[in-house]
């Protein structure tokens, strides 16, 4: 029974991913101008374009030219990037890297923050602590990225105090993470704009498990106070926190664009603003399905770990 | 849009709204909200007609020489006065969010709704679309769309519209699958009113309290949409005057002239934290009143 569901689950995912992937190529298609033309400049002899437009195959039918397309995806081919005349693949390598390397920061700081944040405020509910703590995630949680992000440039780097530096300027060929001072501001800027999510999330389910029977028979039963929430209460409020988190890690594929582009990090989001900006159309094709392909697994398991661990929801998952 | 006018329309029910913002009313934390929020949009909405008499300049004459501590708030990156760029770059932004906002409700209840009604293969299909739809993060479909068609006005309030729409359908549509069960509405069934007119004027107003808490949050996010489109140099283009771009083209001097990037950003701050504050009020306030659960 768990296994048809999430066989069928796995199969809404692909088909999803695949009229994706259809609504990115057909969007490209309605681009005015000849690739070919814009890779070579107006100065092209009529042969080289030819040649081009073969090699490019522009000159197959629409469905080839996807065929094509979606086949060159799964072995790594993304086409040629219209700014620098170069194979995607090799444009793209090393910033997909830095971005998970920044994504992952970024979950490593909040993912436990968020949490143990949620839980103190809980169980503090109604003092001080509590009001600080829902105060700060409603207003972080309203702010967009590059506002949380100028604000901790002005407050560490600029105006204020000056500990961090503001952009990250590796040297060409070399990795991002060999200056860990430069990653900070970007981590913890992600880190800031995902944990309001989770700590609202967490206190919410928190607060529910702590007002429901199990508990209150743990203690009544005399189970030390400490046990009663890390053995008994935490457990509990975890699995639909994982939900969120999901979502929240999905997110980031699409959030880290605006903050690459403000600390100049040298990942997919800037490559996706400048490639926007140079309307080089193979990068942003291949950067849009890259993102909902991630988006989509994300979310596919965060489906799964809801299926898995909910009993309620096991009848429930398949609509 | 139906939202605002169909309480009126139904003479038995005129009592649920207002009760609903009286109650949100009475929250210190609405307060504060609405006059965070009415103190940006006075800045917004008056700042363009006070122009050329408070500073002196318009938002796109040029000054003096740039980043130079002149006048209140010092000149920008071409040597603009940044206190008039500030005051007329407000109300642009506003005007797009709430025109995408607007555009998204409008689709997305209306699809919410019919996919709730209709059930069944219709159902079904819309649903599966929403997904299509969800599976692209907001800014990357709009970045895919600036590319294609560039990044004119139009274009920013469409697809923030568009993709703000499978979102809200989603709130709907469990909404409405809460309320159609009502013997009410099969009342109306029994009575052969058309489907659409009982859409509109029995399940409409009864779904307000989720749908308006809906339209704060996708109203907060658009203002960031719009203002991070423009940061990025895609939204609205020079020389106009905007608080998103004026951050992107005067944050490079941000030790030098701060105010060009924190007059902006403040702006920006204070009017998402206010809508947010206003949409969590109303969220407590509409939660003991209506059905439809609030992610």
């Amino acid at each position: 029974m768990i296994a048809k569901m999430i066989f069928r689950r796995l199969l809404v995912s692909v088909v999803i991913l695949f009229a994706a992937s259809m609504l990115v190529f057909v969007a490209t298609l309605l681009l005015p101008g000849d690739p070919a033309q814009a890779i070579l400049g107006q100065q092209a002899t009529p042969a080289r374009l030819d040649a081009l437009r073969e090699q490019m195959s522009l000159n197959d039918p629409v469905w080839q030219r996807y065929l094509n397309w979606i086949g060159g995806l799964f072995v790594g081919d993304l086409g040629y990037s219209a700014a620098t005349g170069g194979p995607v693949s090799e444009l793209l390598g090393e910033r997909i890297q830095a971005s998970l390397v920044l994504m992952g920061l970024a979950s490593l700081v909040s993912i436990p923050v968020g949490i143990i944040v949620g839980t103190f405020s809980a169980l503090r509910r109604g003092r001080p602590l509590d009001h600080v703590a829902t105060g700060f995630s409603l207003v972080l949680a309203a702010l967009p990225e590059f506002v949380v992000g100028i604000a901790l440039i002005t407050l560490l780097s600029t105006s204020v105090l000056k500990i961090f530096p503001s952009v990250t300027m590796a040297p060409p060929g070399e990795a991002v993470w060999a200056y860990p001072i430069q990653l900070v501001l970007p981590t913890l800027t992600l880190a800031l704009v995902v944990t309001p999510y989770i700590v609202r999330m967490m206190r919410a389910t928190m607060l529910e498990v702590l007002d429901s029977g199990f508990v209150e028979m743990a203690r009544l039963k005399g189970v030390p106070e400490r046990d009663v929430i890390l053995k008994h209460a935490v457990p509990h409020a975890l699995a639909p926190v994982a939900q969120v988190i999901a979502i929240q890690l999905a997110w980031m594929a699409g959030g880290v664009v605006v903050i690459e582009f403000l600390f100049r990090y040298p990942g997919i989001g800037s490559a996706l603003v400048d490639a926007v900006t140079n309307r080089d159309v193979q990068v942003v094709q291949a950067l849009s399905i890259l993102i909902a392909a991630a988006y989509i697994v994300v979310n596919l398991l965060a489906d799964l770990v809801g299926i898995l661990t909910n009993p309620k929801l096991r009848t429930e998952a398949v609509r | 849009m139906s939202i605002a006018e169909a309480p009126l329309e139904t003479v038995g029910k005129v009592k649920r709204p207002p009760r609903l913002f009286a109650r949100m009313m009475r929250q210190r934390q609405a307060q504060l909200g609405l006059a965070l929020t009415v103190l940006v949009l006075a800045v917004a909405l008056l700042g363009p007609l006070l122009l050329p008499w408070i500073t002196g300049f318009t938002s796109t004459e040029f000054t003096g020489r740039p980043f130079k501590p002149v006048g209140m708030f010092g000149t920008d990156n071409l040597g603009r006065d940044v206190l008039s760029r500030f005051l007329d770059g407000g109300l642009r932004l506003i005007v797009y969010a709430a025109l995408a906002t607007l555009l998204g409700m409008a689709a997305g209840v209306a699809v919410g709704m019919t996919a709730a009604y209709s059930a069944g293969r219709l159902d079904g299909l819309i649903m599966r679309g929403n997904d299509v739809l969800l599976a692209l993060p907001q800014l990357v479909f709009a970045l895919l769309a600036i590319t294609v068609l560039g990044p004119k006005g139009w274009v920013l309030v469409v697809v923030i519209g568009i993709t703000h729409a499978p979102r809200i359908a989603r709130v709907t549509r469990s909404a409405t699958a809460s309320v159609i069960t009502e013997d009410y509405i099969r009342a109306s069934e029994m009575y052969a009113v058309p489907k659409w007119k009982i859409l509109v004027t029995e399940v409409l107003p009864n779904i307000t309290g989720p749908l308006m808490v809906e339209l704060g949050l996708r109203m907060t996010y658009s203002i960031g949409f719009v203002a991070s489109l423009s940061f990025l140099g895609l939204g609205m283009q020079p020389p106009t005057a905007d608080w998103g771009l004026m951050i992107n083209e005067n944050r490079i001097a941000l030790v030098v002239q701060p105010w060009g990037v924190i007059l902006p950003v403040l702006a920006i701050a204070v009017l998402t934290v206010g809508t947010n504050l206003l949409t969590d009020s109303l969220a407590r306030a509409s939660a003991n009143l209506n059905a439809g659960n609030q992610p």
